[in-house]
């Protein structure tokens, strides 16, 4: 069982960067009627996205939400020991977009870069895997970058994902710290499942050729490549109101806390009916439920970074507070983390 | 259970109950699109602590069998 316990390690920064231009989903548009594009609305909350012009990659976003934060914290470049890139829109196939990064930020040739590839979970993944390393003594500082420009892997005129996904970079600031009680984290995975969410070609099981750019008109109207996303909504559904809440209760009986004990529940921002629906059978209170997709939709692995900048600054600068986050989605892939938030350094939005 | 189920079938489309008979096949109401379907199973798995899976629920024609499928469970 992929259970991870830790103590005296802890977040002292957060930041995140969005693309300026924005995307009303309720703006008319050739593909959606208005009905559909309202029906979306209503179901997911999703109002608002951050499209990325094609110079800007994940990677970008990540740069400029890590300059600020380091600049901001005036962290000193040489104790960053080790840089985390977790997307699944990198700039090139190879190499690993962290290696790239850690030049661009100055860090040390003696830090450790590298990719992750995951999705949705990538930010409690991530985080588990930076606490980890900080058990060393050897190591001081973790940065861990989160990035995804999900609007240029789903096609627009997609029934299912046209309106869901927005671009964003976030940067995590992951040290020791003495006054860091016990955080615990939960990683799980289903590749039963794995055609859910995919993007079926480009890869070396089906390569890219002319075929596979080849617009494609589906039956229910989407039109996309297998190039792009796809989803099985009600798959993802089924799943989402299922395996996650088990794994919220798996990590609250491991850490002997309950629902009460916790200040703020993070759950990935995908689709405010699904989560509110969670909260409700949870008996969790809603207002202990931050939501951010509105106004920017479903970001990934860096919806959960963004939502505590974008939500939680003033409430995380005057006292501690327990959360729960929760990562969710492709692989199948998801994971739960029960830690507390010892007043981080939580830098401005940054619009690119 | 079977008014239960009339009542939370209404709920989900936006219809009176009154306008829902037992023997109707939901999937030709007007009303029947993919969120009433999310609805649906969200309000069951809230009210009677049950996700029902995909396959199965396509088996599912009426309000009744709905009754009877969850009666049995």
């Amino acid at each position: 069982m992929a259970i991870f316990k830790y103590s005296e390690i802890g977040i002292s920064g957060i930041s995140a960067a969005v693309p300026k231009e924005k995307y009303n989903n309720l703006a008319p548009n050739d593909f959606f009627t208005e009905k559909e594009a309202k029906s979306v609305v209503k179901m997911t909350g999703i109002k608002e996205r951050r499209v990325a012009p094609s110079n800007i990659c994940a990677s970008d976003l990540c740069y400029a939400a890590a300059e600020q934060l380091l600049r901001e914290m005036a962290v000193e470049r040489a104790t960053i020991d080790v840089l985390i890139f977790i997307s699944q829109t990198p700039d090139y196939r190879m190499p690993a977009t962290s290696i790239i990064l850690q030049n661009r930020l100055g860090l040390s040739k003696s830090c450790a870069a590298f990719d992750i590839n995951l999705g949705c979970s990538g930010y409690v993944y991530g985080l588990c895997f930076a606490y980890s390393f900080c058990k060393h003594k050897t190591i001081n500082k973790i940065l861990l970058l989160n990035g995804e420009t999900r609007t240029k892997v789903y096609s627009f005129k997609d029934k299912s994902t046209g309106l869901l996904f927005g671009d964003a970079g976030a940067a995590t600031l992951i040290e020791r710290n003495k006054e860091a009680g016990e955080s615990i984290f939960s990683l799980n995975a289903d590749g039963s499942r794995y055609h859910f969410i995919m993007i079926p070609a480009g890869g070396y099981r089906y390569p890219s050729s002319p075929e596979t750019v080849k617009e494609k008109i589906f039956e229910d109207g989407s039109i996309r490549t297998d190039e792009q996303g796809i989803m099985d909504g009600s798959g993802v559904f089924d799943f989402t109101i299922q395996d996650v809440p088990q794994d919220i209760i798996r990590v609250l009986n491991e850490s002997g806390r309950s629902i009460a004990d916790i200040d703020i529940f993070l759950f990935h921002q995908a689709n405010k009916f699904i989560t509110d629906h969670i909260a409700k059978k949870m008996d969790i209170p809603l207002e202990k439920v931050p939501y951010s997709l509105d106004k920017f939709g479903n970001t990934s692995s860096v919806s959960i970074p963004l939502n505590i900048v974008s939500e939680l600054s003033n409430q995380l600068s005057n006292e501690v507070k327990t959360v729960l986050m929760t990562g969710f989605g492709v692989g199948l892939s998801w994971a739960t983390g029960l830690l507390d938030l010892n007043r981080p350094y939580i830098s401005k939005l940054i619009e690119l | 259970m079977i008014n239960e189920i009339i009542n939370l079938m209404a709920e989900c489309l936006e219809k009176e109950p009154g306008e829902l008979k037992a023997t109707d096949e939901f999937r030709e109401y007007e009303e029947w699109d993919s969120l009433a379907y999310l609805s649906v199973i969200a309000k069951i798995d809230e009210d009677y602590h049950l996700v029902i899976p995909r396959d199965e629920f396509q088996k599912i024609r009426t309000i009744e069998d709905l009754a009877n499928y969850l009666e049995n469970k």
